[in-house]
């Protein structure tokens, strides 16, 4: 960054080194990069959805209809690797982009080129998976989590396509991951201390350190797959020597963190907005600080949990569960503190506020059904049925979706210096609402009764249960359009609206101009209080 | 500037040590299965006779044979189930033969379930130890001698031996029979 003086700085302000693609190709600007994540991943967000959309409507009735099961199963794939690393990732990724300067006070991201890098290895890493559903035999079809051996004997040979975007995938995420720590460790405004950054930014600090420590665990599982596949290693090939199992022990040391990377950000947005609109302050917010660090550290000691059919001995079935039931206590904390925020607060019921007590409710139940999966003798009957669909989709759509999109309705009247339609935002929240849980919901029945996940056909015990449970997929699929109609609208105009968008929001991003001026905090603003 | 420098340089290096430890996993996963014989993989050396027998108590001993993919193989114990004390030598003849028409090697890797027992499973001779050409349509009969330990926890009456049957007449990736254990 070179420095910017006071009396250059609104001249700069319109001032664009290029224009047309080049102005995105070339811009090393926090909002720009921020833009592009977010409509990137609202991009991933649909094409996912689309496949989610193949999914259900296979699945409305019994037996095979619309696709051939080796489609179906790279549906589920390719579904689950887009939602998690195209669309929840970048879209966190965005909000960061956007929000942690102006946040700390800081002139932009601390490394502006680094920034415009990871955002453009992106659209490649997922043209290079989507590339591979049209090629001779097909994308990656052995499930999101890509065991060994499904994904190394019994793959086809575009899974390298598949590791090397993965690989992609997480150069760019360890790259935004090291953006954000240095501009939170290095960029602050002078008198920001550690306990008085907003929570999004400590969120998203202990996010991106998590980052750090699995993605390069999951670019070595990857490159494991990779050498077994094609250059004769054996790490998880037992004629070689090498053990399938320890394939799950090494991908969910990676992929328990990666759950928490979907959801602690979001708990800072939550953490943000309740406040807000219940114009009190955050009900015990070093409590809450402290609650982030501990999950995260109680992250890494709990993957076997999803392991606990493979044959564990009682020992380690005995930690794994008691340690992951003690992440329901941090958890818990966190619930409670924004309950006593909202407590005797002036609440009122703005779109982002909807959202977020949707969250917290819904939230709770994908953490309440994650309690019960936790428990090793009821995990036997649990495992790999709907039930642990319908919990990972309650943290997740409910969850991590919902809390991005609280994000976005709350922060995008500053984006763009323009009210968003309420009336349809309120209907997208409604619409939405009903829907997920119509969606999900029996999700819960259908696993405890038994239906097994990743399968194109059922038994036909689930025929009703699973026709409603598509009627809610197609009407949330469909409420989402109205979400890019507002996002749309609200870009092109509608009523202006001031620095301050919500009257009960604090923060620096409350303190400039709506729309937020290209280049914000060329000067440190002066931390009150 | 020197400060951000100084920063990304450790979580550029925290980001290359924990590629390596992924890697570092795969033998520590060994160690830890090998220390606490967690994962059913018995001792492939060599064990002494046992000199004492418990007469207290009897214990069955299941035996199954998996074939690994395509591998053309059939190998099969003269029985499924005996019951044995701890301590007292038994011994069990596996039928292998070689259904293809070339020649080829065979090599059995044996796991024992429940994983607990692994540890208290001794062998003095076991066709495990080796690999075992056959010729084109050639039989052999492979010897297994064993003793079930006498400290075999009191709870654990009965346990599967299970031998994973692989052709590895191409891949040559098993140099010895000590490699199984890796």
């Amino acid at each position: 960054m070179t420095a910017v003086t006071e009396d250059n700085h609104d001249s700069h302000q319109e001032h664009h080194e290029a224009t047309g693609i080049k102005r995105w190709l070339y811009t090393t600007n926090h909002k720009d990069i921020g833009s592009m994540y977010l409509i990137f991943s609202l991009i991933m967000f649909l094409i996912g959805g689309a496949m989610a959309m193949v999914i259900r409507a296979e699945l409305f009735q019994p037996g095979l209809q619309l696709v051939e099961p080796h489609f179906f199963n790279q549906m589920t794939t390719v579904h689950g690797l887009i939602m998690v690393f195209g669309a929840v990732m970048p879209a966190f990724v965005g909000l960061a982009n956007w929000m942690i300067p102006m946040m700390v006070g800081a002139p932009d991201m601390a490394l502006p080129r680094m920034n415009n890098w990871s955002f453009w290895i992106l659209p490649f890493a997922f043209s290079i998976l989507l590339a591979s559903l049209f090629m001779e035999g097909g994308g990656p079809s052995f499930g999101w989590t890509f065991y060994a051996p499904l994904s190394t004997t019994y793959s086809n040979d575009n899974t390298a396509l598949f590791v090397f975007s993965v690989h992609m995938m997480g150069m760019s995420s360890i790259m935004g991951a090291i953006n954000v720590i240095v501009t939170i460790v290095n960029l602050r405004a002078p008198g920001m201390t550690w306990m008085k950054l907003p929570l999004f930014v400590w969120t998203w600090l202990i996010t991106a350190f998590l980052l750090i420590a699995v993605m390069p665990v999951l670019a070595g599982t990857v490159t494991m797959v990779l050498t077994d596949k094609y250059f004769g290693t054996s790490f998880f090939d037992a004629m070689g020597g090498g053990d399938p199992v320890m394939f799950q022990h090494i991908f969910w040391f990676f992929g328990h963190p990666e759950v928490y990377i979907m959801i602690l950000p979001a708990f800072g947005i939550i953490s943000t907005i309740v406040p807000t609109f219940s114009r009190k302050k955050l009900f015990g917010y070093a409590s809450m600080v402290y609650a982030t660090s501990s999950i995260a550290f109680l992250s890494f000691i709990v993957w076997a949990h999803h392991m606990f059919t493979t044959g564990m001995p009682l020992a380690g079935e005995l930690f794994f569960m008691y340690s992951t039931m003690l992440i329901s206590v941090p958890t818990g904390v966190k619930v409670f503190n924004w309950v006593a925020t909202m407590w005797r607060g002036s609440i009122s019921f703005e779109v982002p506020m909807l959202f977020s007590i949707a969250f917290i409710v819904l939230f709770t139940i994908g953490g309440f059904s994650g309690l019960m999966l936790a428990i090793t003798p009821a995990d036997f009957q649990y495992h790999d049925t709907y039930f642990v669909v319908a919990h990972f989709h309650y943290v997740l759509v409910t969850g991590a979706i919902f809390s991005i999109m609280a994000g976005v309705y709350y922060w995008l009247p500053k984006w763009t210096g323009y009210m968003f339609d309420i009336t349809l935002a309120k209907w997208h929240f409604w619409l939405s609402l009903i829907s997920v849980n119509v969606l999900f919901f029996p999700m819960h029945f259908v696993g405890l009764a038994g239906m097994p996940r990743r399968i194109p056909d059922y038994a036909l015990q689930f025929a009703d249960f699973n026709a409603i449970i598509s009627i809610g997929g197609f009407a949330f699929g469909l409420s989402q359009l109205l979400f890019v109609a507002v996002v749309y609208k609200c870009i092109k105009g509608g009523d202006k609206v001031p620095a301050k968008v919500w009257e009960g929001a604090e923060g620096l991003e409350w303190e400039v101009d709506s729309p937020a001026p290209y280049h914000t905090f060329s000067t440190p603003p002066e931390i009150k209080d | 500037m020197n400060k951000n420098g100084q920063l990304i340089k450790r979580l550029i290096i925290a980001c290359i040590a924990m590629f390596g430890f992924a890697f570092a996993l795969v033998p520590l996963y060994d160690v830890f299965c090998d220390v606490t014989g967690l994962n059913g993989k018995p001792n492939l050396e060599q064990a002494k006779i046992s000199d004492t027998i418990d007469t207290s108590r009897a214990v069955d001993v299941g035996f199954i044979t998996h074939i690994q993919g395509k591998a053309p193989f059939e190998v099969e114990a003269n029985k499924t189930v005996i019951t044995v004390q701890p301590g007292a030598m038994n011994k069990i003849v596996f039928k292998a033969k070689n259904i293809s028409h070339e020649n080829r090697v065979m090599q059995a890797v044996p796991s024992v379930s429940p994983g607990i027992a692994a540890k208290y499973m001794h062998k003095i001779e076991c066709f495990c130890f080796n690999q075992q050409p056959l010729t084109a349509g050639e039989s052999a009969d492979l010897a297994l001698l064993f003793y079930i330990d006498t400290a075999l926890p009191k709870e654990i009456e009965e346990l599967t031996l299970s031998y994973t049957v692989f052709d590895i007449t191409k891949s040559g990736q098993m140099g010895s029979a000590q490699g199984a254990s890796k």
